[in-house]
Protein backbone atom coordinates (compact mmCIF):
# COMPACT_ATOMS: atom_id res chain seq x y z
CA UNK A 1 0.00 0.00 0.00
CA UNK A 2 1.22 3.47 -0.86
CA UNK A 3 0.04 6.16 1.53
CA UNK A 4 0.13 9.91 1.03
CA UNK A 5 -0.11 11.63 4.41
CA UNK A 6 -1.08 15.28 4.11
CA UNK A 7 1.51 15.82 1.38
CA UNK A 8 2.22 19.36 0.18
CA UNK A 9 4.58 20.39 -2.60
CA UNK A 10 5.28 24.06 -3.16
CA UNK A 11 7.82 24.81 -5.87
CA UNK A 12 10.35 27.59 -5.61
CA UNK A 13 8.55 30.69 -6.75
CA UNK A 14 5.51 29.75 -4.73
CA UNK A 15 3.45 27.64 -7.11
CA UNK A 16 1.56 24.96 -5.22
CA UNK A 17 1.76 21.70 -7.14
CA UNK A 18 0.22 19.42 -4.54
CA UNK A 19 -2.11 20.75 -1.86
CA UNK A 20 -2.59 18.62 1.27
CA UNK A 21 -2.95 15.30 -0.45
CA UNK A 22 -3.98 12.34 1.65
CA UNK A 23 -4.56 9.15 -0.27
CA UNK A 24 -4.20 5.39 0.06
CA UNK A 25 -3.32 3.40 -3.03
CA UNK A 26 -4.18 -0.26 -2.47
CA UNK A 27 -1.65 -3.05 -2.99
CA UNK A 28 -2.00 -5.11 -6.15
CA UNK A 29 -4.30 -2.58 -7.79
CA UNK A 30 -3.89 -0.10 -10.59
CA UNK A 31 -4.59 3.43 -9.46
CA UNK A 32 -4.77 6.17 -12.06
CA UNK A 33 -4.01 9.80 -11.23
CA UNK A 34 -5.84 11.95 -13.72
CA UNK A 35 -6.49 15.64 -14.18
CA UNK A 36 -5.77 18.68 -16.32
CA UNK A 37 -2.18 19.81 -16.79
CA UNK A 38 -0.71 21.52 -13.75
CA UNK A 39 -2.90 19.58 -11.34
CA UNK A 40 0.03 17.95 -9.55
CA UNK A 41 -0.55 14.39 -10.73
CA UNK A 42 2.97 13.90 -12.09
CA UNK A 43 4.51 15.64 -9.09
CA UNK A 44 2.59 13.27 -6.82
CA UNK A 45 3.81 10.27 -8.80
CA UNK A 46 7.41 11.37 -8.67
CA UNK A 47 7.33 11.94 -4.95
CA UNK A 48 6.74 8.21 -4.50
CA UNK A 49 10.22 7.28 -5.77
CA UNK A 50 11.75 10.48 -4.41
CA UNK A 51 12.45 12.07 -7.77
CA UNK A 52 10.78 15.06 -6.11
CA UNK A 53 10.81 15.77 -2.38
CA UNK A 54 7.59 16.92 -0.70
CA UNK A 55 7.59 20.28 1.05
CA UNK A 56 5.71 18.71 3.95
CA UNK A 57 3.88 15.51 4.72
CA UNK A 58 4.99 11.91 4.32
CA UNK A 59 4.73 9.18 1.73
CA UNK A 60 4.77 5.63 3.04
CA UNK A 61 5.16 2.36 1.22
CA UNK A 62 3.77 -0.48 3.34
CA UNK A 63 4.08 1.78 6.36
CA UNK A 64 7.70 2.80 5.75
CA UNK A 65 8.47 6.43 5.05
CA UNK A 66 10.22 6.67 1.67
CA UNK A 67 12.25 9.66 2.91
CA UNK A 68 14.04 7.38 5.36
CA UNK A 69 15.12 4.89 2.71
CA UNK A 70 18.21 5.00 0.52
CA UNK A 71 17.19 6.80 -2.66
CA UNK A 72 18.89 4.51 -5.16
CA UNK A 73 17.82 1.29 -3.43
CA UNK A 74 14.24 2.56 -3.14
CA UNK A 75 14.15 3.36 -6.85
CA UNK A 76 15.53 -0.02 -7.85
CA UNK A 77 12.58 -1.58 -6.07
CA UNK A 78 10.09 0.54 -8.01
CA UNK A 79 9.53 0.11 -11.75
CA UNK A 80 9.34 3.34 -13.73
CA UNK A 81 7.86 3.92 -17.18
CA UNK A 82 7.70 7.32 -18.87
CA UNK A 83 6.04 8.85 -21.87
CA UNK A 84 8.70 8.50 -24.54
CA UNK A 85 10.09 5.40 -22.86
CA UNK A 86 13.39 7.20 -22.07
CA UNK A 87 15.40 4.23 -23.28
CA UNK A 88 19.19 4.34 -23.24
CA UNK A 89 20.12 5.05 -26.88
CA UNK A 90 23.57 3.50 -26.51
CA UNK A 91 22.34 0.15 -25.28
CA UNK A 92 20.66 -2.66 -27.13
CA UNK A 93 17.07 -3.52 -26.32
CA UNK A 94 18.29 -6.50 -24.32
CA UNK A 95 20.70 -4.43 -22.23
CA UNK A 96 18.09 -1.73 -21.70
CA UNK A 97 15.79 -4.35 -20.21
CA UNK A 98 18.65 -5.80 -18.14
CA UNK A 99 19.46 -2.40 -16.57
CA UNK A 100 18.02 -2.74 -13.08
CA UNK A 101 19.01 -6.38 -12.49
CA UNK A 102 22.61 -5.38 -13.35
CA UNK A 103 22.35 -2.46 -10.91
CA UNK A 104 21.14 -4.90 -8.29
CA UNK A 105 24.32 -6.91 -8.73
CA UNK A 106 23.23 -9.67 -11.11
CA UNK A 107 25.84 -10.73 -13.65
CA UNK A 108 25.27 -9.48 -17.17
CA UNK A 109 24.65 -13.03 -18.35
CA UNK A 110 21.92 -13.68 -15.73
CA UNK A 111 20.34 -10.30 -16.36
CA UNK A 112 20.24 -10.89 -20.12
CA UNK A 113 18.68 -14.31 -19.75
CA UNK A 114 15.92 -12.78 -17.65
CA UNK A 115 15.60 -9.91 -20.12
CA UNK A 116 14.81 -12.33 -22.95
CA UNK A 117 11.90 -13.71 -20.95
CA UNK A 118 10.58 -10.25 -20.22
CA UNK A 119 10.76 -9.21 -23.85
CA UNK A 120 8.60 -12.19 -24.69
CA UNK A 121 6.21 -11.23 -21.92
CA UNK A 122 5.61 -7.76 -23.36
CA UNK A 123 5.24 -9.10 -26.89
CA UNK A 124 8.67 -8.43 -28.36
CA UNK A 125 10.25 -11.27 -30.29
CA UNK A 126 13.89 -12.18 -29.64
CA UNK A 127 14.96 -10.68 -32.96
CA UNK A 128 14.68 -7.23 -31.35
CA UNK A 129 17.20 -8.10 -28.64
CA UNK A 130 20.27 -6.81 -30.46
CA UNK A 131 18.67 -3.70 -31.90
CA UNK A 132 19.08 -0.19 -30.61
CA UNK A 133 16.15 1.97 -29.47
CA UNK A 134 16.49 4.22 -32.55
CA UNK A 135 15.63 1.20 -34.70
CA UNK A 136 12.26 0.67 -33.01
CA UNK A 137 8.83 2.21 -33.54
CA UNK A 138 7.28 4.27 -30.75
CA UNK A 139 5.04 1.38 -29.72
CA UNK A 140 7.96 -1.04 -29.63
CA UNK A 141 10.02 1.40 -27.58
CA UNK A 142 7.19 1.64 -25.09
CA UNK A 143 7.09 -2.15 -24.79
CA UNK A 144 10.80 -2.13 -24.05
CA UNK A 145 10.15 0.59 -21.47
CA UNK A 146 7.58 -1.62 -19.74
CA UNK A 147 9.88 -4.65 -19.90
CA UNK A 148 12.72 -2.59 -18.42
CA UNK A 149 10.49 -1.44 -15.56
CA UNK A 150 9.41 -5.03 -14.86
CA UNK A 151 12.89 -6.54 -15.11
CA UNK A 152 13.70 -6.72 -11.43
CA UNK A 153 10.14 -7.84 -10.62
CA UNK A 154 9.40 -4.77 -8.48
CA UNK A 155 6.23 -4.90 -6.37
CA UNK A 156 5.41 -1.32 -7.44
CA UNK A 157 5.33 0.32 -10.85
CA UNK A 158 5.04 4.03 -11.57
CA UNK A 159 3.89 4.95 -15.06
CA UNK A 160 3.87 8.53 -16.31
CA UNK A 161 1.68 8.88 -19.40
CA UNK A 162 3.03 5.56 -20.66
CA UNK A 163 0.79 5.26 -23.70
CA UNK A 164 0.19 8.84 -24.77
CA UNK A 165 3.07 9.16 -27.25
CA UNK A 166 1.82 6.45 -29.60
CA UNK A 167 -0.98 6.55 -32.15
CA UNK A 168 -4.52 5.59 -31.06
CA UNK A 169 -4.48 2.12 -32.64
CA UNK A 170 -1.20 1.14 -31.02
CA UNK A 171 -2.33 2.78 -27.80
CA UNK A 172 -5.46 0.68 -27.37
CA UNK A 173 -3.45 -2.40 -28.29
CA UNK A 174 -0.82 -1.59 -25.66
CA UNK A 175 -3.52 -0.80 -23.11
CA UNK A 176 -5.26 -4.12 -23.67
CA UNK A 177 -2.01 -6.06 -23.46
CA UNK A 178 -1.03 -4.15 -20.39
CA UNK A 179 -4.31 -4.96 -18.65
CA UNK A 180 -3.75 -8.64 -19.41
CA UNK A 181 -0.22 -8.44 -18.09
CA UNK A 182 -1.41 -6.75 -14.91
CA UNK A 183 -4.00 -9.48 -14.36
CA UNK A 184 -1.15 -11.99 -14.35
CA UNK A 185 1.29 -9.93 -12.31
CA UNK A 186 -0.92 -8.10 -9.81
CA UNK A 187 1.54 -5.26 -9.26
CA UNK A 188 0.74 -2.14 -7.30
CA UNK A 189 0.63 0.36 -10.14
CA UNK A 190 0.31 4.11 -10.08
CA UNK A 191 -0.32 5.59 -13.51
CA UNK A 192 -0.57 9.24 -14.51
CA UNK A 193 -2.62 10.31 -17.50
CA UNK A 194 -4.53 13.34 -18.72
CA UNK A 195 -6.90 11.08 -20.62
CA UNK A 196 -10.00 10.32 -18.57
CA UNK A 197 -11.02 7.52 -20.94
CA UNK A 198 -7.71 5.80 -20.36
CA UNK A 199 -8.16 6.27 -16.61
CA UNK A 200 -11.60 4.69 -16.68
CA UNK A 201 -10.51 1.89 -18.95
CA UNK A 202 -7.40 0.88 -17.01
CA UNK A 203 -7.88 1.96 -13.42
CA UNK A 204 -9.15 -0.12 -10.52
CA UNK A 205 -9.31 3.23 -8.78
CA UNK A 206 -9.12 6.72 -10.19
CA UNK A 207 -7.92 9.83 -8.38
CA UNK A 208 -9.14 12.97 -10.12
CA UNK A 209 -7.03 16.06 -9.45
CA UNK A 210 -8.02 19.63 -10.07
CA UNK A 211 -5.74 22.58 -10.87
CA UNK A 212 -3.80 23.72 -7.83
CA UNK A 213 -2.98 20.18 -6.81
CA UNK A 214 -6.15 19.31 -4.90
CA UNK A 215 -7.73 15.90 -4.96
CA UNK A 216 -11.26 16.21 -6.32
CA UNK A 217 -12.38 12.61 -6.03
CA UNK A 218 -10.95 9.16 -5.37
CA UNK A 219 -13.24 6.39 -6.52
CA UNK A 220 -13.66 3.38 -8.74
CA UNK A 221 -14.32 4.21 -12.40
CA UNK A 222 -17.91 3.07 -12.00
CA UNK A 223 -18.52 5.37 -9.04
CA UNK A 224 -16.83 8.20 -10.86
CA UNK A 225 -19.23 7.90 -13.76
CA UNK A 226 -22.29 7.27 -11.63
CA UNK A 227 -21.67 9.78 -8.86
CA UNK A 228 -19.14 12.47 -9.68
CA UNK A 229 -18.33 14.37 -6.48
CA UNK A 230 -18.90 17.82 -7.93
CA UNK A 231 -19.32 19.82 -11.11
CA UNK A 232 -15.61 19.81 -11.85
CA UNK A 233 -15.41 16.02 -11.79
CA UNK A 234 -18.65 15.73 -13.76
CA UNK A 235 -17.38 18.00 -16.49
CA UNK A 236 -13.94 16.41 -16.50
CA UNK A 237 -15.42 12.94 -16.81
CA UNK A 238 -17.38 14.17 -19.79
CA UNK A 239 -20.93 14.43 -21.02
CA UNK A 240 -21.73 10.91 -22.11
CA UNK A 241 -20.81 9.35 -18.79
CA UNK A 242 -24.19 7.60 -18.57
CA UNK A 243 -23.46 5.75 -21.77
CA UNK A 244 -19.87 5.08 -20.79
CA UNK A 245 -20.90 3.65 -17.43
CA UNK A 246 -22.65 0.90 -19.36
CA UNK A 247 -19.24 -0.50 -20.21
CA UNK A 248 -18.96 -1.78 -16.63
CA UNK A 249 -22.04 -3.98 -16.91
CA UNK A 250 -22.06 -7.17 -18.94
CA UNK A 251 -24.93 -8.32 -21.09
CA UNK A 252 -25.21 -11.56 -19.10
CA UNK A 253 -28.60 -10.70 -17.59
CA UNK A 254 -30.00 -8.94 -20.64
CA UNK A 255 -33.09 -10.87 -21.73
CA UNK A 256 -33.20 -11.82 -25.40
CA UNK A 257 -35.96 -12.90 -27.77
CA UNK A 258 -35.77 -15.93 -30.02
CA UNK A 259 -33.99 -15.26 -33.31
CA UNK A 260 -36.46 -14.22 -35.95
CA UNK A 261 -36.14 -13.00 -39.53
CA UNK A 262 -32.38 -13.03 -39.62
CA UNK A 263 -30.57 -14.98 -42.35
CA UNK A 264 -28.44 -17.75 -40.87
CA UNK A 265 -25.92 -20.11 -42.42
CA UNK A 266 -25.97 -23.90 -41.98
CA UNK A 267 -24.26 -23.70 -38.61
CA UNK A 268 -26.79 -21.14 -37.37
CA UNK A 269 -24.38 -18.19 -37.63
CA UNK A 270 -25.94 -14.88 -38.65
CA UNK A 271 -25.13 -13.88 -42.22
CA UNK A 272 -24.19 -10.43 -43.40
CA UNK A 273 -24.30 -8.71 -40.03
CA UNK A 274 -21.51 -6.31 -39.15
CA UNK A 275 -21.59 -6.97 -35.43
CA UNK A 276 -22.88 -9.46 -32.91
CA UNK A 277 -22.42 -9.69 -29.16
CA UNK A 278 -21.86 -12.39 -26.57
CA UNK A 279 -22.98 -12.65 -22.95
CA UNK A 280 -19.58 -11.32 -21.86
CA UNK A 281 -19.77 -8.12 -23.86
CA UNK A 282 -20.73 -4.94 -22.08
CA UNK A 283 -24.10 -3.23 -22.29
CA UNK A 284 -22.29 -0.40 -24.02
CA UNK A 285 -21.36 -2.71 -26.88
CA UNK A 286 -24.96 -3.91 -27.15
CA UNK A 287 -26.30 -0.36 -27.10
CA UNK A 288 -23.91 0.64 -29.82
CA UNK A 289 -24.94 -2.35 -31.97
CA UNK A 290 -28.63 -1.63 -31.52
CA UNK A 291 -28.16 1.99 -32.50
CA UNK A 292 -25.90 1.34 -35.47
CA UNK A 293 -27.67 -1.68 -37.01
CA UNK A 294 -30.13 -0.73 -39.77
CA UNK A 295 -32.95 -2.78 -38.27
CA UNK A 296 -32.40 -1.58 -34.72
CA UNK A 297 -31.64 -5.13 -33.67
CA UNK A 298 -28.57 -6.70 -32.11
CA UNK A 299 -27.96 -10.44 -32.34
CA UNK A 300 -26.43 -12.47 -29.55
CA UNK A 301 -24.24 -15.42 -30.40
CA UNK A 302 -23.06 -18.37 -28.33
CA UNK A 303 -19.48 -19.56 -27.97
CA UNK A 304 -19.78 -21.44 -31.30
CA UNK A 305 -20.82 -18.28 -33.14
CA UNK A 306 -24.41 -19.48 -33.64
CA UNK A 307 -27.16 -16.92 -33.07
CA UNK A 308 -29.07 -17.65 -29.85
CA UNK A 309 -31.15 -14.53 -29.37
CA UNK A 310 -31.83 -10.97 -30.42
CA UNK A 311 -32.50 -7.64 -28.77
CA UNK A 312 -34.37 -4.64 -30.16
CA UNK A 313 -34.29 -0.95 -29.31
CA UNK A 314 -37.32 -1.34 -27.09
CA UNK A 315 -36.01 -4.41 -25.30
CA UNK A 316 -32.83 -2.60 -24.44
CA UNK A 317 -34.61 0.55 -23.31
CA UNK A 318 -36.93 -1.52 -21.10
CA UNK A 319 -34.00 -3.38 -19.60
CA UNK A 320 -32.07 -0.20 -18.87
CA UNK A 321 -35.18 1.32 -17.32
CA UNK A 322 -35.72 -1.76 -15.16
CA UNK A 323 -32.14 -1.50 -13.87
CA UNK A 324 -32.90 1.93 -12.48
CA UNK A 325 -35.53 0.62 -10.11
CA UNK B 1 64.02 13.10 -51.73
CA UNK B 2 64.58 9.35 -51.27
CA UNK B 3 68.26 10.15 -51.35
CA UNK B 4 67.83 12.67 -48.50
CA UNK B 5 65.72 10.25 -46.56
CA UNK B 6 68.28 7.42 -46.73
CA UNK B 7 71.13 9.73 -45.87
CA UNK B 8 69.34 11.37 -42.98
CA UNK B 9 67.10 8.56 -41.81
CA UNK B 10 68.40 8.92 -38.28
CA UNK B 11 67.48 12.62 -38.08
CA UNK B 12 64.08 12.15 -39.74
CA UNK B 13 63.22 9.19 -37.53
CA UNK B 14 64.15 11.14 -34.41
CA UNK B 15 62.14 14.15 -35.55
CA UNK B 16 59.14 11.92 -36.18
CA UNK B 17 59.39 10.33 -32.74
CA UNK B 18 59.74 13.70 -31.08
CA UNK B 19 56.81 15.02 -33.05
CA UNK B 20 54.61 12.13 -31.99
CA UNK B 21 55.63 12.52 -28.37
CA UNK B 22 55.11 16.30 -28.34
CA UNK B 23 51.67 15.95 -29.92
CA UNK B 24 50.30 12.93 -28.09
CA UNK B 25 51.40 13.57 -24.51
CA UNK B 26 49.44 16.87 -24.44
CA UNK B 27 46.44 15.06 -25.95
CA UNK B 28 46.43 12.47 -23.19
CA UNK B 29 47.06 15.05 -20.46
CA UNK B 30 44.50 17.41 -21.96
CA UNK B 31 41.88 14.69 -22.25
CA UNK B 32 42.45 13.64 -18.65
CA UNK B 33 42.07 17.24 -17.47
CA UNK B 34 39.11 18.04 -19.73
CA UNK B 35 36.87 15.21 -18.53
CA UNK B 36 36.56 16.44 -14.93
CA UNK B 37 36.58 20.11 -16.01
CA UNK B 38 33.82 19.55 -18.57
CA UNK B 39 31.83 17.58 -16.03
CA UNK B 40 32.15 20.34 -13.44
CA UNK B 41 30.98 22.90 -15.98
CA UNK B 42 27.81 20.84 -16.42
CA UNK B 43 27.31 19.86 -12.80
CA UNK B 44 27.65 23.45 -11.62
CA UNK B 45 25.87 25.51 -14.21
CA UNK B 46 27.41 28.82 -13.12
CA UNK B 47 30.88 27.45 -13.91
CA UNK B 48 30.13 26.80 -17.57
CA UNK B 49 30.60 30.28 -19.01
CA UNK B 50 33.58 31.41 -16.89
CA UNK B 51 35.37 28.17 -17.69
CA UNK B 52 34.61 28.16 -21.40
CA UNK B 53 35.52 31.85 -21.72
CA UNK B 54 38.79 31.44 -19.86
CA UNK B 55 39.90 28.67 -22.18
CA UNK B 56 38.60 30.59 -25.16
CA UNK B 57 40.97 33.41 -24.25
CA UNK B 58 43.85 30.99 -23.64
CA UNK B 59 43.22 29.39 -27.02
CA UNK B 60 43.46 32.77 -28.72
CA UNK B 61 47.05 33.35 -27.50
CA UNK B 62 49.37 32.69 -30.44
CA UNK B 63 51.32 29.47 -29.93
CA UNK B 64 54.68 31.09 -30.46
CA UNK B 65 53.96 33.68 -27.78
CA UNK B 66 52.95 30.92 -25.40
CA UNK B 67 56.13 28.94 -26.11
CA UNK B 68 58.17 32.03 -25.31
CA UNK B 69 56.27 33.15 -22.22
CA UNK B 70 55.79 29.79 -20.55
CA UNK B 71 59.43 29.49 -19.40
CA UNK B 72 58.97 32.80 -17.59
CA UNK B 73 55.85 31.56 -15.84
CA UNK B 74 56.90 27.95 -15.24
CA UNK B 75 60.55 28.67 -14.52
CA UNK B 76 61.57 26.09 -17.10
CA UNK B 77 64.50 26.41 -19.48
CA UNK B 78 63.67 28.12 -22.76
CA UNK B 79 64.67 25.01 -24.69
CA UNK B 80 62.81 22.57 -22.45
CA UNK B 81 60.23 20.39 -24.26
CA UNK B 82 58.01 20.88 -21.22
CA UNK B 83 57.12 24.32 -22.60
CA UNK B 84 55.69 22.79 -25.76
CA UNK B 85 53.93 20.05 -23.84
CA UNK B 86 52.32 22.52 -21.44
CA UNK B 87 51.33 24.92 -24.22
CA UNK B 88 49.72 22.20 -26.31
CA UNK B 89 48.01 20.75 -23.24
CA UNK B 90 46.43 24.15 -22.66
CA UNK B 91 45.16 24.23 -26.25
CA UNK B 92 43.84 20.67 -25.94
CA UNK B 93 41.96 21.50 -22.76
CA UNK B 94 40.62 24.68 -24.35
CA UNK B 95 39.11 22.61 -27.15
CA UNK B 96 38.13 19.50 -25.22
CA UNK B 97 36.75 20.88 -21.96
CA UNK B 98 34.13 22.62 -24.02
CA UNK B 99 33.24 19.57 -26.11
CA UNK B 100 33.03 17.40 -22.99
CA UNK B 101 30.70 19.95 -21.39
CA UNK B 102 28.63 20.37 -24.55
CA UNK B 103 28.49 16.62 -25.08
CA UNK B 104 27.25 16.02 -21.55
CA UNK B 105 24.78 18.89 -21.81
CA UNK B 106 23.37 17.43 -25.01
CA UNK B 107 22.39 14.16 -23.31
CA UNK B 108 18.60 14.00 -23.35
CA UNK B 109 17.45 15.00 -19.82
CA UNK B 110 14.65 12.47 -20.12
CA UNK B 111 17.23 9.69 -20.43
CA UNK B 112 19.19 11.02 -17.46
CA UNK B 113 16.02 11.18 -15.39
CA UNK B 114 15.05 7.69 -16.44
CA UNK B 115 18.48 6.48 -15.32
CA UNK B 116 18.06 8.21 -11.96
CA UNK B 117 14.60 6.72 -11.55
CA UNK B 118 15.97 3.24 -12.31
CA UNK B 119 18.22 3.66 -9.28
CA UNK B 120 21.54 4.85 -10.70
CA UNK B 121 23.69 6.81 -8.29
CA UNK B 122 25.30 9.92 -9.70
CA UNK B 123 28.81 8.60 -10.34
CA UNK B 124 27.75 5.34 -11.95
CA UNK B 125 25.17 7.18 -14.02
CA UNK B 126 27.93 9.44 -15.33
CA UNK B 127 30.11 6.48 -16.33
CA UNK B 128 27.40 4.11 -17.57
CA UNK B 129 24.96 6.51 -19.17
CA UNK B 130 25.99 10.13 -19.65
CA UNK B 131 29.59 9.69 -20.83
CA UNK B 132 28.83 6.92 -23.33
CA UNK B 133 26.00 8.97 -24.83
CA UNK B 134 28.23 12.07 -24.98
CA UNK B 135 31.07 10.07 -26.53
CA UNK B 136 30.39 10.87 -30.21
CA UNK B 137 30.59 14.61 -29.45
CA UNK B 138 33.66 14.19 -27.24
CA UNK B 139 35.47 12.08 -29.81
CA UNK B 140 34.69 14.60 -32.55
CA UNK B 141 36.41 17.21 -30.35
CA UNK B 142 39.30 14.84 -29.75
CA UNK B 143 39.84 14.51 -33.51
CA UNK B 144 40.04 18.27 -33.94
CA UNK B 145 42.39 18.64 -30.96
CA UNK B 146 44.65 15.82 -32.15
CA UNK B 147 45.03 17.10 -35.69
CA UNK B 148 45.48 20.65 -34.42
CA UNK B 149 48.17 19.52 -31.98
CA UNK B 150 50.09 17.60 -34.62
CA UNK B 151 50.26 20.67 -36.80
CA UNK B 152 51.08 23.04 -33.91
CA UNK B 153 54.10 21.03 -32.77
CA UNK B 154 56.03 22.30 -35.80
CA UNK B 155 55.80 25.86 -34.52
CA UNK B 156 57.95 24.74 -31.60
CA UNK B 157 60.86 24.39 -34.01
CA UNK B 158 61.19 28.18 -33.91
CA UNK B 159 62.31 27.83 -30.29
CA UNK B 160 64.30 24.71 -31.06
CA UNK B 161 61.86 21.91 -30.11
CA UNK B 162 59.49 21.03 -32.86
CA UNK B 163 59.70 17.44 -34.07
CA UNK B 164 59.22 17.41 -37.80
CA UNK B 165 59.23 21.22 -37.70
CA UNK B 166 62.99 20.92 -37.25
CA UNK B 167 63.11 19.69 -40.83
CA UNK B 168 61.44 22.93 -41.97
CA UNK B 169 63.92 25.20 -40.18
CA UNK B 170 66.73 23.05 -41.44
CA UNK B 171 65.47 23.32 -45.03
CA UNK B 172 65.00 27.06 -44.78
CA UNK B 173 68.45 27.57 -43.32
CA UNK B 174 70.10 25.46 -46.02
CA UNK B 175 67.83 26.65 -48.89
CA UNK B 176 67.03 23.02 -49.38
CA UNK B 177 63.56 21.81 -50.40
CA UNK B 178 63.76 18.09 -49.57
CA UNK B 179 63.62 18.25 -45.75
CA UNK B 180 60.72 20.72 -45.97
CA UNK B 181 58.77 18.41 -48.25
CA UNK B 182 59.50 15.38 -46.11
CA UNK B 183 58.50 17.31 -43.00
CA UNK B 184 55.20 18.36 -44.55
CA UNK B 185 54.37 14.92 -45.92
CA UNK B 186 55.18 13.14 -42.67
CA UNK B 187 53.29 15.70 -40.62
CA UNK B 188 50.18 15.38 -42.75
CA UNK B 189 50.52 11.60 -42.78
CA UNK B 190 50.79 11.57 -38.99
CA UNK B 191 47.70 13.72 -38.60
CA UNK B 192 45.79 11.55 -41.06
CA UNK B 193 46.74 8.30 -39.34
CA UNK B 194 45.93 9.67 -35.87
CA UNK B 195 42.56 10.87 -37.14
CA UNK B 196 41.84 7.51 -38.75
CA UNK B 197 42.67 5.66 -35.54
CA UNK B 198 40.23 7.82 -33.56
CA UNK B 199 37.52 7.28 -36.19
CA UNK B 200 38.04 3.52 -36.08
CA UNK B 201 37.93 3.50 -32.29
CA UNK B 202 34.79 5.60 -32.41
CA UNK B 203 33.11 3.19 -34.82
CA UNK B 204 34.03 0.28 -32.60
CA UNK B 205 32.78 1.75 -29.33
CA UNK B 206 29.70 3.66 -30.51
CA UNK B 207 27.92 1.20 -32.83
CA UNK B 208 24.57 2.63 -31.77
CA UNK B 209 25.20 5.93 -33.55
CA UNK B 210 24.98 4.11 -36.89
CA UNK B 211 21.73 2.36 -35.96
CA UNK B 212 18.42 3.79 -37.17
Amino acid sequence: MITFEDVVKVYRGGATAVDHLSLELPTGKLTVLVGPSGCGKTTSLRMINRMIAPTSGRILIDGKDVAEQDEALLRRSIGYVIQHAGLFPHRTVLDNVATVPVLLGKTRREARAAAYQLMERVGLSAEFAKRYPAQLSGGQQQRVGVARALAADPPIMLMDEPFSAVDPVVRSQLQAEFLRLQQELGKTIVMVTHDIDEAIKLGDHVAVFRAGGRLAQFATPRELLAEPADDFVASFVGRDRGLRSLSFDSATDLPVRPVEGIPLDDAGRPLGLPGVFTKDDSLRVVTDLVISSPGGIAVRVGPDGAADGQVSHHDLADYLASRRR
Amino acid sequence: MIQYLTNNSEIVWQALQEHLYLALVPILLGFAISLPLGYLAVRFDWLYHPLINTFGVLYSIPSLALFVFLPVILGTKVLSPINVVVALTIYTVALLARTVADGLRAVDPVVVQAATAMGYRRSRRLIDVELPIALPVILAGLRVATVSNISLVSVGSLIGIGGLGQLFTRGFQLFYLEPILIGVILSVLLAGIADLIIVLVQRAITPWTRAA
